[in-house]
């Protein structure tokens, strides 16, 4: 385990690197002086500029420039937005919890639908349900999420009115900002209002996770369907039934522990797809999320901020993968040593 | 492991149950007492002295101050406010407001006021703006456009304190617009406690940023570009508000403020789309005021033909105003009679424009001596304004009407617009497609800057326009301070215009707002836009 521990985190510290490299470049390959775009600091003065090229060694090598780069990023100095000039760290420390609320959610929402569904699905192999939720499956994996996102607005907020639309929560409630993410806020907060706070913020909640929740939902449905009929045909499972056990013993002591483990590994994986989903969805629900802020500096040309974005989301997007991989490896044995399973 | 994960769908139905099922009572609490409006952008500044713009006005004027005296939201006529009553002199020159003493500003946590309002405050925000050398004069950018655009400094000649309570205004002569502009949206009230403590702070220019005024809701919140929080003003002088909260929900894309509007989340929006769409919704209504505005067709009356004023009101016969609204203003507006709009006390409801009539214009025409028409240029002004959405589509259907009398009409366009202002103030045109917006509903801000002598040596009348008669009677309508006889000079004055025309008026344009019909009172007011005074929600 601990092997596996140290070969993840050395994984994790190379891709870290590229990506603090691919970034650096960035501010090279974006018009304008190099400097600024790596600073955000557009209104600055020659003499403020001069602080800052001593400060970024902006006349020695590459490698020096690099590596005060790196300096700066570790100390969380990521530069100010060439917007609002508020410092980089700041903008993604209040839009990130946003974001990790939306996905966690949708992620626990379609874990709970999709694997159950999916197995199921290998239950009935080859019979009508079977084919029924493989349908579901690829027409709810092939539906785009910006269409789906405006569909589901236009049904249920404009024509019937059941749900808001647009961001977190509605803009009565004053839930001041303590870890970012709205739910808890609302909990650890003073309002006399809390409750109602908390059912209107998990109204706002409805129809984004259901958006971005889909399409996991589906891949997890094939997932757990594909793991779930493997498990069935292996020898394990009809020496079970040659013990004589009944159909739902065999079903939950010996398959579903089994099948849940080949989908876990994939949970990791479809994080990353995850997280481009809510991208968009947090456009389309405007909701204050890291994804949003991100595609709006883009259309600002915000250099700044679209490098420390992507900095900051690609590490969350590892981190999580490395999470769920460990959580893996620590359920399953042969995932730590290989040569267990052969 | 079966029995786990059934416990926790059941934990899920459970959640989902209690989140749906407890909306009942509680809910009342709330979002039914605190209203959303949907505004259209965010604002300049918290200090409505400092911009003009119509969105800040929207956002502060008439949430956070009041002025010396305020506008009927009826009839547009003057009514007190911080002054209780005030007398003019006979000469007109001098005027004393006699101010209320129960004037309470607003308690904050950034500000706790010790004593009531009293001339002092009066005082210190008009020399704000007047005196040059006032220590909050450059504060803010130093620029208070509707007071220098309305020629205050020079008219005002000196402001004196007579007592706590009553505050003199000298002016250099008489103008009976005056009180017109005391009353406009950008002579708010400040604090002088406020601004003195600020200066001790040595922060100054947050006079503009946290403001403290005498309005109906006082500053709670602001987020930039996102939302603006007030919170009922509970000591204020016309009685609390019902409401908990008001918050300014800024959604610039229309879109948004539509789906916004129908999904619940905001109460009223600013400047609707769809007005159909919500005109059939049951629980929306549209409303709309006529602004104070006149789009016209200008004649350059030093041009011929255009110098005899039987051609310009054989035009004034040919032209389909109706077809135009529907074309341009997609029924966004009203027919123009004349340049002033009928929320004006000084609108005459017997003057009407020229009815659309081939015929009369073809007999005017051929008495006027140009029985096989002409030809003539007409420029159209490049940008949109909200009293002309479409100047090119305008003068297309003008050339078209036109065309049947016999009268060929080359449209002018392509002029950038600082250069087409320019041009047309030099008196290039033959004619031209503008417009007048108002800064006050005094009606005056319509005769005489668009169609005085005066306004024609400067160059603002468009049209070189310039009768005796015409001045004489806007002057005598200046000088006295007798509603009755001002409406009477300016109904002759329109009559004058209605038969020399010098520009036919063709719209005055309407703004529109939208609102679930449990909100109650009048939000939109066609001078000073939105005020959330007295609005409640059932």
């Amino acid at each position: 385990m601990l092997i596996f521990t140290l070969r993840r985190f050395s994984l994790f510290f190379f891709t870290l690197l590229l990506l603090t490299m691919l970034s650096f470049s960035l501010s090279f390959l974006f018009p304008g002086e190099q400097l600024i775009n790596l600073t955000g600091q557009i209104s600055a003065s020659p003499e403020q500029l001069a602080v800052l090229a001593n400060e970024y060694q902006h006349h020695s090598g590459l490698l020096g420039q690099y590596i005060s780069y790196l300096k700066h990023l570790f100390q969380g100095d990521m530069g100010y937005s060439m917007t609002s000039h508020l410092p980089i760290s700041n903008e993604v420390l209040n839009r990130l919890p946003a974001t990790v609320e939306l996905a966690s959610v949708a992620l626990l929402v379609a874990m709970f639908v999709g694997i159950p569904v999916g197995f199921c699905a290998a239950i009935y192999h080859r019979k009508a349900a079977d084919n029924l939720i493989l349908t579901i499956a690829m027409i709810g994996y092939s539906i785009p999420v910006f269409w789906l996102g405006i569909l589901a607005i236009l049904v249920f907020s404009i024509q019937l009115g059941w749900l808001p639309s647009s961001g977190q929560i509605s803009l009565l409630f004053e839930i001041k900002h303590i870890t970012g993410l709205q739910l808890i806020d609302i909990i650890l907060s003073d309002s006399p209002y809390k409750w109602q706070a908390f059912q209107d913020a998990t109204r706002h909640l409805i129809l984004p996770v259901i958006v971005v929740a889909l399409a996991p939902a589906t891949i997890f449905m094939r997932l757990a369907r594909s793991a779930m009929l493997e498990v069935l045909d292996t020898h394990y499972i009809k020496a079970a039934k040659a013990k004589g056990l009944t159909f739902s013993q065999i079903i939950y002591r010996h398959a579903m522990r089994n099948a849940i483990i080949k989908v876990i590994r994939d949970i990791g994986l479809q994080f990353a797809n995850l997280i481009t989903i809510a991208m968009v969805t947090e456009v389309i629900f405007s909701w204050p999320g890291i994804g949003s802020w991100l595609i709006e500096s883009i259309y600002q040309r915000d250099y700044t901020a679209i490098q420390g974005g992507l900095i900051v989301l690609s590490s969350f997007i590892f981190i999580v993968h490395i999470i769920i991989d460990l959580v893996y490896a620590a359920l399953n044995p042969l995932a730590r040593e290989p040569r267990h399973g052969t | 492991m079966a029995y786990s994960t059934l416990k926790y769908y059941y934990r899920f139905a459970l959640l989902i149950l209690v989140l749906s099922g407890c909306d009942s009572n509680e809910a009342l609490s709330l979002s039914k007492k605190s209203i959303i409006y949907c505004s259209e952008g965010p604002p300049e500044s918290f200090n409505p002295q400092t911009v003009s713009s119509g969105t800040t006005i929207d956002a502060t004027s008439h949430q956070l101050y009041n002025r010396l005296i305020e506008f009927s939201p009826v009839d547009n006529a003057i009514i007190p406010a911080i002054a209780k009553s005030w007398h003019v002199t006979r000469d007109g020159k001098m005027i004393t407001f006699y101010l209320r003493k129960d004037i309470q500003f607003h308690q904050t946590r950034y500000f706790m006021p010790t004593r009531a309002l009293n001339a002092d405050d009066v005082l210190f925000s008009f020399n704000r703006m007047l005196d040059i050398n006032h220590e909050y004069h450059p504060i803010s950018g130093g620029k208070y456009p509707f007071f220098q655009n309305a020629q205050l400094a020079s008219l005002i000649d000196k402001i004196e304190k007579i007592n706590d309570h009553t505050i003199r205004f000298r002016l250099a002569h008489a103008d009976s617009s005056f009180l017109a502009n005391i009353g406009g949206d950008s002579a708010v009230i400040l604090s002088k406690e406020y601004a003195d403590e600020l200066v001790e702070l040595n922060a100054m220019q947050e006079i503009d940023m946290l403001p403290i005024g005498t309005g109906p809701f006082k500053f709670k919140q602001y987020s930039s570009g996102a939302f603006i929080r007030y919170e009922p003003h509970s000591n204020y002088w016309r009685g609390k508000s019902e409401l908990k909260q008001l918050v300014f929900d800024i959604t610039p894309r229309d879109t948004a403020r539509l789906t916004k509007l129908l999904a619940g989340e905001c109460d009223v929006i600013a400047y609707p789309i769809a007005h159909e769409k919500i005109k059939q919704h049951p629980n929306l209504i549209l409303e709309s005021v006529i602004s104070f505005n006149v789009g016209y067709f200008g004649f350059n009356t030093r041009k011929p033909p255009f110098n005899d004023p039987l051609v310009r009101k054989a035009l004034s016969y040919a032209i389909n105003k109706q077809a135009i609204l529907e074309a341009v203003y997609t029924g966004q507006a009203e027919v123009a009679n004349g340049i002033i709009p009928n929320s004006s006390w000084a609108y005459d409801a017997r003057i009407t424009s020229q009815d659309y009539s081939i015929a009369t214009a073809q007999k005017l025409l051929t008495q006027a001596g140009y029985s096989n028409g002409f030809s003539m240029d007409l420029w159209a002004m490049p940008v949109q304004r909200s009293y002309n959405p479409d100047a090119i589509t305008m003068a297309k259907l003008i050339q078209a009407d036109l065309q049947k009398i016999g009268v060929e009409v080359n449209i002018v366009s392509g002029y950038e617009w600082s250069t087409f202002l320019r041009k047309v103030s030099e008196g290039e045109h033959q004619s031209v497609l503008l417009g007048w917006s108002a800064d006050n509903p005094d009606p005056d801000n319509f005769f005489s800057s668009l169609l005085s002598c005066s306004a024609a040596n400067t160059g603002s009348n468009r049209t070189f326009w310039c009768n005796k008669k015409f001045d004489q009677l806007i002057q005598k309508a200046l000088k006295t301070n007798n509603i009755n006889k001002r409406k009477a000079y300016y109904s002759k004055a329109l009559k004058l215009i209605n038969e020399e025309v010098p520009l036919i008026p063709i719209a005055h344009s309407k703004r529109y707002q939208a609102r679930g019909n449990s909100v109650k009172g009048t939000v939109l007011r066609a001078i000073g836009g939105v005020d959330f005074n007295g609005v409640t929600k059932n």
